[in-house]
């Protein structure tokens, strides 16, 4: 059977295998993308960025689990830095994404930058293709660690959630171009852990740029680790996947 | 490109110090590799669907509690059911020196004990990988 056809009927180690070598030898697999792009109805892509630190591994753990009890099959690829002088990565995503027990229905995969500006790899794009071919309902795609100008993941991903937390800039940070202008959903997490306050009303300042296309950027409140206002986040998040649906 | 190595440094079972994981990972990470570190009390199903998910070319155990005998032939087992044979197997934290030959016997290719220079695991994987690589 071929590579594809075992992505096709859920193959972990296939699927695996083709998103390595996406990453290695991007040329050589042309031929695969293609026919695999025949078969497949486009998936979901839900991006996931902000500074490092805010919590985004933690909060694509809680979705994941709540994907999981509506049986829907998840794919995520979580990005993180290469060395600039290395090009040795330590990827830690999956610390906070762990399960009890391995579960067929969920598909994580650590991918490194190799020398990509923008926040996520060269290889994303195809390897979503590939978690689609697999069975994912939903994509997650996690950016590295971001600051302001990385906003690739626009280009990959449907719906954008970018997750704050308390102490993060004042009001000039708020009003420059790039991250801010990126996000979908905002997301300030860990609300236990400062006043939300100032940053909530300075993202109110942001939002109504974008009213005149239909959607008003969310701004939603977590505590990722208690998995507080996580049902208020899907929720949010599967209302952007039926506004885009309803737009075409 | 050159293909990168990619390592997966797992922690089986009910030990929680990783510091000495901590320091491999870092090793490797500045010898050019792609380290995936998965924390503290891992399960063998789960050390083995990370390994398979991730297509790593290298699995590192570390192990102070003394159930190497038990763990580390679950988790070769669990490859092999999986399709993940042709994945190096290396180990270090404490095991006896009486329990290495069996560990060897099953597919454990090397026991680093403590002492061992990060430079000599480094070397050990760049050389047993790139010999690997070789013969495919």
């Amino acid at each position: 059977m071929s590579l594809i056809e075992k992505i096709l009927q859920g193959d972990h180690k296939a699927t695996a295998k083709l998103i390595s070598k996406i990453e290695d030898e991007p040329t050589s697999t042309l031929k695969e993308i293609k026919v695999l792009e025949e078969r497949i109805v486009p998936v979901h892509t839900l991006g996931i960025t902000g500074p490092p630190g805010v919590g985004k591994s933690t909060l694509i753990a809680r979705l994941i689990e709540h994907y999981r009890e509506k049986n829907k099959k998840v794919g995520v690829l979580a990005i993180d830095p290469s060395s600039p002088f290395t090009g040795g990565a330590l990827l830690g995503d999956r610390i906070r994404m762990q399960m009890p027990s391995p579960d067929e229905g969920v598909f994580i995969r650590s991918m490194a930058t190799r020398g990509q500006l923008g926040g996520l790899s060269r290889a994303t794009n195809n390897a979503i293709k590939v978690l689609s071919g697999w069975g994912a309902d939903i994509v997650i795609v996690e950016t590295v660690g971001a600051g302001q100008a990385e906003v690739e993941v626009m280009r990959v991903a449907d719906t954008i959630v970018l997750v704050l937390s308390p102490g993060l800039g004042d009001d000039i940070q708020m009003m420059k171009a790039g991250i801010l202008e990126i996000g979908d959903i905002f997301v300030i997490n860990k609300i236990d852990q400062g006043e939300t306050g100032h940053l909530e009303r300075n993202l109110e300042l942001v939002r109504p740029g974008r009213e005149k296309e239909g959607w008003v950027p969310a701004i939603i409140k977590t505590i990722a680790i208690k998995g507080s206002g996580i049902d208020e986040l899907y929720k949010k998040i599967e209302k952007h996947r039926k506004y885009l649906k309803n737009k075409k | 490109m050159r293909k990168k190595i990619r390592v997966l440094i797992a922690k089986p079972g009910l030990d929680g110090h990783d510091r000495g994981a901590k320091v491999v990972a870092k090793a490797l990470r500045d010898a050019g590799m792609e380290v995936i570190y998965t924390g503290i009390r891992q399960t063998t199903e789960q050390i083995v669907n990370t390994a398979i998910q991730e297509d790593v070319d290298c699995l590192g155990l570390s192990i102070l509690s003394g159930a190497h005998v038990k763990l580390f032939p679950e988790i070769v087992e669990l490859l092999k059911k999986r399709g993940g044979e042709k994945i190096l197997i290396f180990a270090g934290g404490i095991v006896p020196s009486e329990d290495i030959p069996e560990l060897e016997s099953i597919g454990i290719s090397k026991i680093f004990g403590p002492g061992t220079s990060t430079q000599e695991i480094i070397d050990f994987i760049k050389t047993q990988i790139g010999a690997d690589r070789k013969r495919r």
